[in-house]
């Protein structure tokens, strides 16, 4: 049967511009449908690129992208109420080209990305929500979009977190919220000089900082601060379950109570709020990963639940460009074969467990549940604040002796708790 | 320290373009289901409230497109979908 283009991508984010490049790329005809003005309208990160595990898959895209700041330093701060503890690590691999990691902002990245994939024959068609599949005797044959049937040999749905063409395709059921976590975040404009100074930064230095703990009232998730060119990304992100139980405390409120920290306070004094942003992010691991594909379609990025957040960091961008990328691989190899199939396309899986997305998501498969355990977001904290603060408390009289006032802390209960605690982080 | 602004306040930063209907709408019947409640606490645009009757109430105004309440309370109490094409928030850095 006679298509309009040999694949249609749906959604303009990381997965979906990382897919049309390479279809594009390779002479194939490919539509790409984004609801957002432009790509990135819609798209929200923490964030930070790690490039290593891309890198070659794009070799002409980085020279020229737009990217914030290559991270220098790292920061993790353990917060308990009136008292944190941080580690800071610089290494001399962070400061060596080719980089390892930069933030980015998706607003001026994906935009960017989409005309590089433009260059490459992608025909893009802004501000257009795919409203259906057109589904025919079991294969995806399409998509309806503003009242219009397009037709494809194969569709690649890359619509993000909750993907709502999955769900019509029957990939995947609704999300629940012990697999999901919501970032919430804030874009603070500080002038470049002030953010090298307070952040102890050369040039194109970042930072990164990472916090648990109070910052999220014990609930499963952190805070996060990235240093761009020209402002601090500062956010949290928390476990949607968590959110619903007690202690209750409206979403937007911790992050109010974040930037009230002293610690944090005095980083972003100053500077002026330009944008508050906000999106679920996938974090049920490999086991709450979707099917992957179907008769004509294939799932690619946050869509499929290539999300991974291991309690304070999150990582996602580049499980979405790869999948992306072997997406692609899959629909180039089912149109040499002109066999659309999902017998065909089942390569996309195969390409995926010979790379590090699925080896990463293997490894981590029992994160979820692991790190689940409130106990490390708000008893470890106290703990570990309250060990330090005797240990640099001088009082009015004598100072207690050091073993006992660890050993105050360390009981037997405790020890074997924590002993209970930390075999199960073996499992990561 | 630095000053904090209100939700309203932090919304009225981002650029939305009006759409001609609202994306989401709580289901006729579902106001007092008790899973409809959550999302007062997890939306992070505190976009529901609960009025005086125990109802939810949504205002679509300031929707960041998130997600969250889909999740958190579910299709069975909310009519959920995107904003049509073009329309509703337009973020500039992300
Ligand atoms: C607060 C926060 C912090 C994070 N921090 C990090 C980090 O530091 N590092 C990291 O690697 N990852 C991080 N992540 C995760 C990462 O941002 C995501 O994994 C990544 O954006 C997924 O890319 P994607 O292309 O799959 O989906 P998205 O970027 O969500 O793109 C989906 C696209 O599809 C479009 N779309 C959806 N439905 C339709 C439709 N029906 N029709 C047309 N278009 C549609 C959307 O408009 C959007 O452009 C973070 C996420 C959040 C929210
Ligand atoms: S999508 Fe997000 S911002 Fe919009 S109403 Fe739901 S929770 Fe609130």
């Amino acid at each position: 049967m006679e298509k309009d283009f040999d694949a249609i991508v749906v959604g303009g984010g990381l997965a979906g511009l990382a897919a049309a490049y390479t279809i594009a790329d390779a002479g194939l005809e490919v539509l790409l449908l984004e609801r957002g003005d432009y790509s990135g309208a819609k798209n929200v990160t923490g964030g930070r690129l790690y490039l290593n595990p891309v890198r070659e898959m794009f070799p002409d895209l980085w020279e020229k992208a737009p990217l914030e700041r290559f991270i220098a330093h790292e920061e993790l701060s353990i917060m308990d109420k009136e008292r944190s503890i941080t580690v800071r690590y610089d290494g001399a691999e962070l400061v060596q080209a080719p980089y390892q990691s930069y933030s980015i902002l998706r607003g001026k990245f994906d935009r960017w990305f989409a005309k590089q994939a433009e260059k490459k024959g992608v025909a893009i068609v802004n501000k257009n929500r795919v409203d259906d599949l057109i589904i025919e005797n079991g294969k995806v044959e399409g998509v309806r979009a503003g009242g219009e049937d397009l037709t494809a040999h194969v569709v690649v749905a890359c619509d993000g977190v909750l993907s709502l063409l999955a769900e019509k395709a029957g990939l995947r059921k609704p999300g629940v919220p012990q697999d999901h976590a919501v970032g919430f975040k804030e874009i603070i404009e500080l002038d470049r000089t002030t953010i090298e100074d307070r952040f102890n930064l050369e040039g194109d230095e970042g930072a990164a900082r990472l916090f648990m703990g109070e910052v999220t009232r014990g609930k499963f998730g952190g805070g996060f601060l990235y240093t761009n060119k020209e402002s601090v990304s500062l956010g949290i992100v928390v476990g949607i379950k968590d959110l619903m139980e007690e202690p209750m405390v409206q979403a937007p409120d911790l992050l109010d109570a974040f930037k009230l920290r002293p610690e944090i306070a005095r980083l972003i004094k100053g500077g002026e709020t330009s944008e508050y942003s906000a999106h679920v992010i996938p974090e049920g691991g490999y086991n709450s990963l979707s099917k992957l594909y179907g008769s004509g379609i294939l799932l690619a990025g946050d869509a499929a639940g290539f999300s991974m957040n291991i309690g304070v960091t999150v990582r996602g961008m580049e499980y979405a460009l790869a999948s992306g990328y072997y997406a692609a691989q899959a629909v180039i190899k089912a149109k040499e074969a002109d066999n659309f199939e999902s017998e065909t396309l089942a390569v996309y899986e195969k390409l995926l467990n010979e790379s590090f997305v699925m080896t990463d998501f293997k490894n981590f498969k029992d994160a979820p549940r692991v790190m689940e355990n409130p106990r490390f977001f708000q008893h470890y904290p106290q703990l570990a604040g309250n060990v330090m603060k005797d240990l640099y408390e001088v009082p009015a009289g004598s100072k207690a002796r050091i073993y006992p006032t660890v050993k105050k802390y360390l009981t037997f209960g405790e020890m074997w708790a924590m002993f209970k605690d930390f075999r199960g982080v073996k499992k990561i | 320290m630095s000053e904090l602004m209100g939700l309203k306040a932090k919304l009225g930063l981002d650029v939305f373009k009006h759409d001609k209907e609202a994306h989401i709408k709580i289901k006729p019947g579902m106001e007092k289901d008790p899973r409809l409640k959550r999302a007062v606490w997890v939306c992070p645009a505190g976009l529901y409230s609960e009025n005086d009757q125990g109802e939810v109430e949504l205002t679509i105004d300031g929707c960041l497109e998130c997600g969250t309440c889909r999740i958190a309370c579910g299709i069975e109490v909310l009519e959920w979908n995107y904003p049509n094409g073009g329309c509703g928030v337009q973020f500039r850095f992300g």
